[in-house]
């Protein structure tokens, strides 16, 4: 037994935190058919019961191999109560479902502490004796059968294999030398059963154990050893005549300060990659030998082949991007519970309807989006749905229904939330804009336009500030997180039925389609998702009121105009107006026009990242290969925005740089 | 492109250390070949925007995008033009990568540490923190640079500026 079994912790965390995950999501689906039945012990899919039973006792299993007793012991109570349900001994109301709940949580945060080696959570010990309470029958032999909680001065195992013990492929030698393994033994065996040498069969099992182990012994240790041959075997543990003493807590290894960031692929997938790799060796094999010994003729074949692996690389490129592929489920899965815990707190009945919850995602995204979710969910419990009272005089259902949908569109991911509330007092909108200054009052706006005013930073219609939501800091921020993921967010609410967000995002991070812009002799690439329109403008439309920064007129509008040559430092080959192209870029709602040389081509890219080599820079987010493996910068439009709108920032960055340049003395000619 | 290849037989006392020299505007230098992880031919740079002026720019190493260093320029020697024996050292300090450019790579050579000499305090030494130490080497002077320092100095300037 000397594997080092820490390599596996955290594939047992990770495994158990899905575990928690599943367990939760069964809950509170009991729990809501509870609410349905209006108390009424519902009757529930007895599957239902034993995909939680089983979630408990793999962590249970798991836990208990790895030595995170405080976790074993605790998940042991749950299983207990659990199994009791399951056999029928006791029906699931809907104290039992919440107290299930608790408990999940808690388990949650014994995995979490174990996982950073932290301290126990509190609510360990008074969980689990509720749990422990909560189970009537006291004469069952598996709550008596838990004492591993208390030291004993030890165990007796009494092990007796069935006649036809060998014929399962086991070996109670084995099994004893395992026993050995965990400290001293002591072992007798009893021979007595032994029959007549002329009868003796010697595939038969005739002899029996009776083995004392000593307490540093865990009972699940050793229960673990004989976990593979108990229908095997009439099998007695009980402990020695204990003397209660507390057991020190004994989580035997340090985890992994920061959590792994760590992804699981489905095996599917990974075949699918060295099937692609194959192909791609094949066919580099194929090139090199057609090139060796090259002959004009040859040339069709040669294309042919360059075509081949063409194909193969991009095959590769999707295959790879599609490990980084998790389905949103992953981020709806904590939802229902949140709806629950928030629609409790404001005392409004909410359910919480998924569809699409397999629609995949990149893992970055599907981490990013997942606040902005929450926000989201939050703002309709809130905000969107009224309460039952209200409802029902509307002569809508007394409980609310939020629905999340996701759905592949075009390329993109489009996630909805979509609520049957009072939807969005467009009057009250206004009016609140209209007293923060953000809309001018004489100016008129559709209901399209105003529905857009929730976005705005500072603007929130909630009555009251409560701690779930109405701070005014919110739909801003969702859309900033949405849009720094490229993607957007739109909102559209019909009045008394109810309002829509719906979120688009990209299927990835990792390729962005950009635009590739030529300034003198460098290339930078601009995302495609800033880009609000490409002009030619004539150099009467640039002016510099009062000497400062250059401003252009676009149809009305005055925009800050950047012109990247000077921003970057790089000599350029237009300076006249008419002489380049302008971009308009947006972002955060702002508008500046970036001059540049030219106009290149629109491709996807993949992106790099210029960290931990070289340190962050101003206007730029990330860089690029290009195609002659050369590196192109990728431009920062909410950077860039924001320089041109700010140019007091903007001076006082380039300032910054001059001092330090400064502090190098100049050159030695 | 070069290799770097170990001297055969040379026998390393405990201490003793490989170093691989270059030149730099005429004088020889060494950096521990622990901290080498290539050497390159020179070939063009992406310039980074509001840096430094010795950081020449960026370059893709085989997908991994690395700034690169001019020595000269670090040092405030005279700006040489690139030619066909400019090389591009690429160092790994602590899994930073970094390429410096030098004039041309000369040799790999063993140091016993009694043989490593800390640099003599003298007026005007504004890139002292750079120097390891100096040493002899066939009657010539060759001076030991710190890498991580060098590479590392790098990151502080930039946070610096960043926080300006």
């Amino acid at each position: 037994m000397a594997i080092d079994l820490r390599r596996f912790h955290s594939t047992f965390f990770e495994e158990s935190l899905e575990g928690i995950a599943a367990m939760e999501v069964e809950l509170l689906e009991m729990e809501r058919l509870l609410l349905r039945g209006d108390g009424r012990p519902a009757d529930f899919d007895p599957e239902r019961l034993n995909h939680i039973f089983r979630a408990a006792h793999s962590i249970k299993g798991g836990s208990g191999t790895f030595g995170f007793n405080q976790i074993t012991e605790f998940s042991h109570g749950l299983e207990s109560l659990l199994d009791e349900a399951r056999s029928g001994r006791r029906t699931i109301d809907a104290e039992i479902a919440s107290l299930l709940l608790r408990a999940v949580d808690c388990l949650r945060g014994l995995i979490d502490a174990a996982r950073r080696d932290g301290p126990i959570p509190a609510c360990a010990e008074a969980l689990r004796a509720e749990l422990e309470r909560a189970q009537t029958a006291p004469s069952r032999p598996v709550t008596r059968a838990e004492p591993a909680r208390a030291a004993e001065s030890g165990w007796r195992v009494r092990f007796q294999p069935h006649d036809r013990f060998f014929h399962s492929g086991n070996d109670p030698l084995r099994i004893l030398r395992a026993l050995a393994e965990l400290g001293p033994t002591t072992v007798h065996a009893d021979s007595s059963h032994l029959p007549d040498w002329s009868t003796f069969d010697p595939v038969q099992s005739y002899l029996r154990w009776e083995i004392t182990l000593p307490k540093s012994v865990s009972r699940t240790m050793v229960d673990d050893i004989f976990a593979w041959v108990i229908g095997d075997c009439d099998l007695d543990i009980e402990p020695l005549a204990s003397t209660p003493a507390p057991t020190p807590l004994d989580i035997a290894a340090k985890g992994d300060d920061k959590a792994a960031s760590s992804i699981r692929v489905a095996t599917a997938k990974v075949d699918g990659l060295v099937d692609i790799v194959g192909e791609l060796v094949i066919a580099q094999t194929m090139l090199s030998q057609l090139v060796e010994g090259f002959v004009p003729e040859h040339l069709s074949r040669l294309q042919a082949g360059i075509a081949q692996l063409a194909r193969h690389t991009r095959d590769l490129q999707d295959a790879v991007l599609g490990i980084r592929m998790l389905p949103i489920g992953f981020v709806f899965g904590r939802l229902p519970r949140l709806a629950r815990d928030i629609a409790a707190t404001l005392g409004k009945r909410v359910e919480l309807e998924i569809s699409g919850e397999r629609t995949e995602l990149d893992k970055t995204i599907i981490e990013r989006v997942s606040d902005p979710l929450i926000h989201l969910v939050r703002n309709s419990i809130d905000h969107g749905i009224e309460p039952a009272d209200e409802r029902v005089k509307a002569g809508k259902p007394a409980h609310g229904t939020i629905r999340l949908t996701a759905y592949h569109k075009a390329g993109n991911v489009v996630i909805e939330a979509e609520d049957d509330g009072r939807g969005l007092n467009r009057e009250r909108i206004l009016q609140k804009a209209r007293e923060r200054g953000l809309v001018p009052p004489e100016m008129q706006l559709d209901s399209a336009q105003i529905d857009e005013l929730i976005f705005l930073p500072g603007l929130s219609t909630a009555e009251t500030v409560n701690d779930v939501s109405g701070r005014g800091v919110g739909l801003d921020v969702v859309r900033n997180n949405i849009r720094s993921l490229g993607g957007g967010v739109e909102v559209s609410s019909t009045i008394g039925k109810g309002t829509r967000f719906s979120i688009r995002l990209p299927l990835t991070l990792a390729i962005v389609d950009g635009m590739s812009l030529k300034v003198g002799s460098e290339v930078y690439i601009l995302p495609l998702a800033w880009i609000a329109e490409t002009l030619r403008l004539q150099p009467d439309r640039v002016t510099q009121p009062a000497g400062g920064a250059e401003i252009v007129a676009v149809r009305g509008d005055y925009l800050p105009l950047l012109r990247l040559d000077r921003l970057f430092n790089v000599r350029g080959r237009a300076t006249a107006l008419n002489e380049g192209i302008v971009v308009i870029v947006e972002a955060d709602g702002k508008r500046a026009g970036l001059f540049v040389d030219e106009l290149l081509d629109q491709q996807q890219v993949v992106l790099k990242s210029l960290e931990p080599h070289c340190q962050r820079l101003e206007g730029i987010s990330a860089a690029t290969i290009l195609g002659d493996g050369t590196v192109a910068l990728i431009l920062d439009a909410g950077s860039l925005v924001r320089q041109a709108h700010n140019p007091i920032f903007a001076m006082a960055a380039s300032a910054g740089l001059g001092q330090s340049s400064g502090a190098t003395p100049p050159a030695l000619h | 492109m070069y290799e770097t290849t170990v001297i055969a037989g040379a026998s390393l006392t405990p201490d003793a250390e490989q170093y691989l020299t270059f030149r730099l505007d005429g004088l020889d230098y060494g950096i521990p070949i622990q901290q080498v992880q290539e050497i390159r031919g020179w070939t063009r740079v992406t310039p980074l925007p509001n840096s430094p002026r010795y950081i020449k720019g960026v370059q893709n190493l085989r997908g991994t995008i690395v700034p690169i260093i001019d020595l000269r320029l670090r040092f405030n020697l005279s700006e040489a033009t690139y030619d066909a024996c400019t090389v591009i050292v690429v160092v790994n300090v602590g899994g930073r990568l970094a390429g410096l450019v030098v004039d041309a790579v000369s040799d790999v050579i063993n140091l016993a540490a009694e043989q490593r000499r800390s640099a003599p305090e003298f007026e005007g030494q504004a890139n002292r923190q750079f120097i390891q130490g100096l040493t002899q080497v066939d009657d010539k002077l060759l001076v030991l640079i710190d890498v991580d320092k060098l590479v590392n100095q790098e990151a502080l300037a930039q946070a610096a500026d960043a926080a300006a």
